[in-house]
């Protein structure tokens, strides 16, 4: 901890001392001092939260939406051969599709509005959170399904007590993956088209050539990703690994 | 009475280049209250007519009848205690043994109780709300037998569910599943390699050969329970079994050391 407070502490140093040097206009690169002061302002008069709670709310109905269909689906993929075999290969073609190349389509389909930013978002999230639920549930040892079998567990119990619990691990590492795709979809379609949001705080702050909205806006969208995967994956993680008696890493 | 019976079982695999027969022609019957074994080198398929007996696998020709009615799919009658446990680790020791309970529709309170009583048959009381991880092998496997007993399994089968355990836990297992079997009047079906542990625990048992599997002796062990892997009787009783697999003959009677006759009945199965 300690160690890391003296390099951030550091890194702001030196900021400091090149903006003090101009070594670049101001303008183009502001020093911390003024970029903190922009983003207390931002705060204060509330145009910084409420973008960020416009994000949020794009992102979190996104991604929710994408839990909700990949999990079951991952599941599904790795207990069908014949599901496998036909929208596995699709899923496995749609992964090497960045989601922004989805915008054009939605932008046809649904019109310059938050559907469209949705869609995206679930492209975005949806395939890896299916990819990594399918890997993990497929690499389960097959005594689980088994004892369950033995002791009359019926088929569709086979799934909610015993597949779904047992891929608990897999399911959580998907849907952390699954989030850091949701926000980077998000911020994306946010910077090419959408009003309101983060996304298009940063773009305003370009076509202001206010440079230190720009940097501010980075380092709300920054903080917010460590804090997810930090304190909430975090957390999940270290509760499952020390349940199941996994090394805490 | 006879409560299992198997009938012309057959089964092969299909390897790479070739068929390999893993059981030919078995047929055999197990008894209320029995303590069977099924022994033999790796590879004669005993695991593989244990999964066929708990419905996971289904055999190419045959039928097991339990109770005379065939068996299509595993059921909670025919309960498994699988090698490595097999015991689900999202769930605490007690839940583990609630599980099989919840399947049937027994009550959540119920299920408590019943678990906790298997628990305390095994002597785990103590340990019914940990995590399975915070338990020693020999634990675990208590917690897999407690599981499986928890069903009220009208045959328990057990495939080498001792054999990941170190040499003193499994000294105490069999004392205590030897105990289990008396005071329940259960009726088990058990795979193993070890000779020796098949003669500690088995009324009979019956010696598997591979290539094809099949069944190729059958003794009836009559030695004075509870037996310890390091009683005499059953070292003899089991290097005469050992020494028949290797020539292939198998006439013998022996005696104790006390003087006090001990048959082991040698047969051919038909």
């Amino acid at each position: 901890m300690l160690k890391r407070i003296v390099f951030f502490a550091a890194l702001v140093g030196i900021w400091a001392l090149v903006a003090e040097r101009r070594v670049w206009d101001p303008t183009l690169f502001p020093s911390p001092w003024r970029v903190a002061e922009t983003l207390w302002s931002e705060i204060r008069d509330g145009s910084l939260i409420h973008a960020t709670a416009i994000s949020l709310r794009r992102v979190l109905m996104g991604y929710a939406i994408s839990l909700l269909l990949g999990v079951p689906l991952g599941i599904l993929l790795a207990t069908k051969k014949s599901l496998e075999e036909t929208v596995g290969s699709l899923v496995s073609g749609l992964q090497s599709l960045p989601s922004i190349c989805w915008l054009p389509l939605a932008l046809l389909w649904f019109g310059m509005n938050d559907k469209a930013i949705l869609f995206v978002v679930v492209a975005g999230s949806l395939v890896s959170i299916t990819v990594a639920v399918q890997d993990g549930v497929k690499n389960l040892p097959p005594a689980y399904v088994r004892a369950a079998q033995t002791m009359g567990t019926p088929v569709f119990r086979i799934y909610t007590d015993v597949l779904l619990p047992a891929s608990l691990p897999s399911i959580l590492t998907g849907a952390k993956l699954g989030w850091g795709y949701a926000w980077r979809a998000l911020m994306s379609g946010e910077l090419l088209f959408v009003s309101l949001g983060l996304g298009q705080m940063l773009m305003q702050g370009r076509d202001l050539a206010d440079m230190s909205q720009v940097i501010s806006v980075m380092i709300v969208i920054m903080a917010l990703g460590l804090l997810t995967d930090r304190v909430i994956f975090g957390s999940l993680e270290r509760h499952v690994r020390r349940k199941w008696g996994l090394a805490v890493s | 009475m006879v409560k299992l019976s198997l009938r012309g079982i057959e089964k092969q695999f299909v390897g790479q280049d070739h068929k390999v027969t893993a059981l030919s022609s078995i047929s055999m019957d197990v008894d209320a209250g029995e303590f069977l074994i099924l022994v033999g080198p790796s590879g004669c398929g005993k695991s593989t007519l244990l999964n066929i007996i708990a419905g996971l696998d289904r055999p190419d020709a045959g039928e097991v009848l339990m109770n005379g009615k065939p068996v299509t799919k595993p059921g909670p009658d025919r309960a498994l205690v699988f090698q490595d446990g097999a015991l689900f680790p999202w769930l605490n020791v007690r839940r583990n043994v609630e599980f099989g309970l919840h399947q049937k529709g027994v009550s959540k309170s119920e299920a408590t109780d019943r678990a906790m009583h298997v628990l305390s048959q095994v002597g785990l009381s103590k340990f019914s709300e940990n995590d399975l991880h915070t338990l020693s092998g020999g634990m675990r496997q208590r917690v897999a037998i407690a599981r499986a007993l928890a069903v009220e399994p009208e045959v328990l089968l057990m495939d080498e569910p001792f054999s990941a355990l170190d040499a003193l836990t499994r000294e105490d297992l069999y004392v205590e599943l030897q105990e289990l079997w008396e005071g329940r009047g259960a009726t088990i079906v058990f795979v193993t390699h070890n000779v020796r542990e098949a003669v500690t625990l088995g009324n009979r048992v019956l010696l598997m050969a591979s290539d094809p599997g099949r069944i190729q002796h059958e003794f009836n062990v009559d030695i004075l329970r509870p037996r310890h892997i390091e009683d005499v009787d059953v070292a003899r009783t089991a290097q005469q079994i050992s020494t028949a697999m290797k020539h292939g003959c198998f006439p013998f009677v022996g005696d104790s050391a006390d003087g006090q006759e001990q048959t082991v009945e040698v047969g051919e199965l038909a």
